[in-house]
């Protein structure tokens, strides 16, 4: 990988300019793509994104310019203010759109329109953009206009039925997830439209529905299939039978599960494990990899797990792990997000990066590049812009302004 | 139609479903995906339930059906140097060639990267792994049902005073893909414009964690680590799902502002909640076990359907809890044709999900249901290697494509 990384100097990017209007529906988008090497000017109203209203908050302060949601999800990107319901606003959205490449918004279905700035009205300014709009459930159709947070989407997606225990209600994440798949694919729709506009010099229109993001292809096939709907079943997976999947040990807990048939040798080589501490029982008489699932009762499986469980009390979740990876064995350490930032093998790929915020004299550790590449690098570029933070840069700089308009735009509540 | 990656070549040897997923988002918007699997090794994929009718078959996974439409399968034995002769003539002409297996198994077949770039100097290669090429951890057998453990996310769902759940799915395996499908498309711009291949690493972790950042942040900052809230939210309440009418039937409520708590108090009438009590965003979260239970009071006597109804005609952000046949059912996704009905030779018609993304000029589309093991071997052979009818059958009876 070495000599790979050395070339690693190339911004994929560079040269692709995005406007970035959403809410925290649609941050992570603008993230990703900045991340990548894009342009981005994120573009809040005068006084600042009301998402920044969302914590956690550094040192718990709650503050527009301390949310750690906004930093964490507003990466790579500039920030400018602009009432774009003000005719002003609206003149100098639609200079900043002739020469950018994206727009994304996140605003309700007709919203945009209403401004005379949807997408067909924006094409007469640059014929080639593209434009990705994310909302709840679409652009058209009967729920478009629906109220929808976090949690309704994690509802209507089809994902949260399944999620939880079968005498309690259905769950979600604690850790909001809706944006995060929203983002991501809003991303990948936005760059499947760019490398399209490269080949033909057309944009077009990009429509996100999120409630659609969420992965929910188990659900809809077993109804499909069988006309059923899976349960909810706890710490188990339901499949042909029921198998944990949580196992309490000595010092925590660890994720497992007994998989037979062409995974068997896996589970085999738990149980050569067990019995050299005489703990596997009946277990060494089972041919692990010529059984599968409909050959085993339930009956059957509930006793190897018990005789998994009682094994795992006697070791930690260290010793469990260090022992999969010597022995090739399927387990996991039920980590918390403090277990995670220390995990060895991110440190190992020097996953986490460190982010200026010189504004309070800090370093911050980031989440560093989901994907690796020979020639191109992904970077948190700096961190989420400040209010307005580029407004001098963006207005006077590049559109031209001269300072008594720009005091003109700042004093009319423009910028 | 015109499509996006139409033109795209894809040599697909990912099996299960992260790599699987990523290839079929890529085969929605036009990419052309041929499937590399084997009678030998078959994608394990085909040996999962639920089946159709609940009949097993190897072309009878509805899951595999859905991961793997709009794509070819080609069978092509690869534990026989013919079989990788072929694999090589194919990457020849492609554009990608991706795989999740655990790292080395591609070079043990001479198809690491280091040798395709000799085979096809601008390939694009992408390998998806749950802990990445690199690291003491990056052979550590498992798949994302158990990785969600690792990744911080099984800590983050569940009810304060009992054992964390899990999802039932390889949670992260969802994210994994899309971030490589971002990567492969962002490489085949980079392609275009400088004409370099490249090679990519992406670890299924790594992606994840993407999606705990604002409690990655708050650990490193503020010190804290995030808990399990079941359904509670900080700053909302009444905030959670409600049960409705009928049998497991719920409805989730969210109540941010003191303008929605006043349409539901109306909408509710019931003078239990109108009082000072629950009349702050302070009393309701200090009252939120009996708020709770008042509004279940009120939800219980109707179907999740009415609930949702009503709650949104005043302008309330409520859903009903879907499941599999809600889903197939609800107008919106009608609206949106976000089934695919793909008639599939073995098993009759299958319902695909869609991408949840439509582009007005160049839309995804469902062409072909998932193929049945080596459906294509015969079509891939001739149309896209340009092999005589002489050779296939020299080879098949050399048992290269089983």
């Amino acid at each position: 990988m070495d000599s790979r990384e050395e070339q690693n100097n190339v911004t994929s990017l560079l040269s692709f300019r995005v406007l970035d209007l959403t809410d925290e529906k649609g941050w992570f988008c603008g993230k990703i793509l900045g991340d990548l090497g894009a342009d981005v000017i994120k573009i809040e109203r005068p006084g600042g994104d009301p998402g920044r209203n969302i914590g956690p908050f550094y040192h718990d302060l709650v503050h527009s310019e301390k949310s750690l949601y906004w930093w964490a999800f507003n990466t790579s990107k500039r920030g400018i203010t602009l009432n774009i319901e003000s005719r002003d606003g609206q003149e100098i959205f639609r200079r900043l759109v002739r020469n950018a490449d994206v727009v994304i918004e996140s605003f309700p279905p007709g919203y945009m329109g209403g401004l005379g700035l949807d997408y067909a009205s924006l094409t007469s300014v640059n014929p080639s953009l593209i434009m990705t709009s994310i909302t709840p459930f679409g652009q058209t159709g009967p729920y478009k206009d629906y109220k929808a947070s976090d949690i309704t989407l994690n509802a209507m997606s089809g994902f949260m039925y399944i999620c939880g225990d079968p005498d309690q209600p259905p769950l979600r994440f604690s850790v909001e997830q809706s944006q995060a798949h929203a983002g991501l694919h809003a991303a990948l729709a936005t760059l499947v439209a760019h490398y399209y506009c490269g080949l033909t010099g057309e944009g077009q229109h990009v429509d996100v529905a999120m409630r659609e993001c969420f992965p929910s292809e188990w659900a809809q096939s077993v109804w499909f299939a069988l006309k059923t709907n899976p349960q909810r079943t706890g710490p188990f997976i339901a499949r042909h039978l029921i198998k944990r999947n949580i196992f309490a040990c000595k010092d925590g807990h660890v994720a497992f599960n007994v998989w037979l048939g062409s995974m068997g040798q896996k589970t085999y080589n738990l149980i050569k494990w067990m019995e050299e501490e005489g703990m596997a029982g009946d277990m060494s008489e089972v041919e692990w990899s010529n059984i599968e699932d409909k050959n085993v009762t339930q009956a059957e499986i509930v006793a190897w797990e018990e005789t998994i469980a009682k094994f795992f009390l006697t070791h930690t979740k260290s010793e469990l792990v260090q022992e999969a990876v010597k022995r090739d064995f399927m387990l996991f350490p039920l980590n918390t997000i403090d277990d995670v930032v220390h995990y060895e093998q991110l440190t190992e790929r020097d996953f986490w990066k460190e982010v200026q915020h010189n504004e309070l004299g800090i370093s911050v550790t980031y989440p560093g590049s989901p994907f690796r590449s020979t020639e191109f690098q992904w970077q948190i570029f700096r961190r989420a812009p400040l209010i307005g933070e580029h407004n001098r840069e963006v207005y006077i700089d590049e559109l031209g302004f001269c300072e008594d308009e720009f005091l003109a735009l700042r004093q009319g509540g423009i910028i | 139609m015109i499509q996006a990656l139409q033109g795209v070549k894809i040599v697909d040897f990912s099996w299960v479903a992260a790599g699987p997923l990523t290839t079929r988002v890529l085969a929605d918007f036009g990419a052309t995906v041929i499937k590399i699997e084997s009678s030998i090794r078959p994608d394990p994929l085909r040996f999962e339930y639920p089946f159709a009718n609940n009949m097993p078959g190897i072309n009878r996974s509805v899951c595999f059906a859905i991961y793997n439409a709009n794509k070819y399968s080609m069978a092509l034995n690869m534990s026989i140097s013919k079989g990788r002769d072929i694999a090589k003539r194919l990457i020849k002409q492609a554009d990608v060639v991706i795989d999740n297996f655990t790292p080395g198994t591609m070079e043990r077949w001479g198809l690491g990267y280091n040798e395709l770039i000799k085979i096809k100097s601008d390939i694009i290669m992408l390998n998806l792994t749950l802990q990445g090429q690199t690291g003491s951890y990056s052979k550590q057998p498992g798949l994302g049902f158990m990785l969600q453990a690792l990744g911080g996310f099984t800590s983050l769902l569940g009810w304060p005073d009992r054992t964390f759940p899990g999802t039932q799915l390889p949670y992260t395996d969802y994210i994994g893909c899309y971030f490589a499908a971002v990567a492969i498309v962002e490489a085949l711009e980079y392609r275009r414009r400088t004409g370099k291949g490249q090679y990519i690493d992406v670890s299924q972790l790594e992606s994840g964690i993407s999606f705990l950042s604002s409690a990655i942040l708050d650990y490193t900052v503020n010190g804290r680590v995030e808990k399990v809230k079941g359904n509670r939210c900080p700053y909302a309440a009444p905030h959670g799902a409600y049960r409705c009418r009928g049998e497991d039937r719920w409805c989730t409520i969210a109540v941010f502002t003191d303008h929605e708590w006043q349409a539901l108090c109306q909408l509710i009438g019931s003078p239990a909640l109108r009082g000072d009590k629950f009349a702050t965003l302070l009393g309701r979260k200090r009252n939120e076990d009996e708020l709770n239970h008042l509004i279940e009071e009120w939800t219980i006597n109707y179907s999740a359907e009415e609930v949702m109804e009503r709650l949104q005609s005043s302008g309330i952000a409520c859903g009903i809890v879907e499941t599999g046949e809600d889903m197939h059912r609800d107008p919106q996704l009608k609206h949106r044709q976000y089934f695919w009905f793909l008639e599939h030779p073995e098993i009759g018609v299958t319902s695909c999900s869609a991408p949840p993304i439509q582009l007005s000029k160049t839309p995804p589309r469902g062409r072909m249901p998932a193929p049945c093991l080596g459906e294509h071997t015969e079509f891939v052979c001739t149309n896209f290697l340009g092999m005589s009818d002489e050779e296939f059958v020299e080879l098949s009876n050399e048992g290269v494509f089983r």
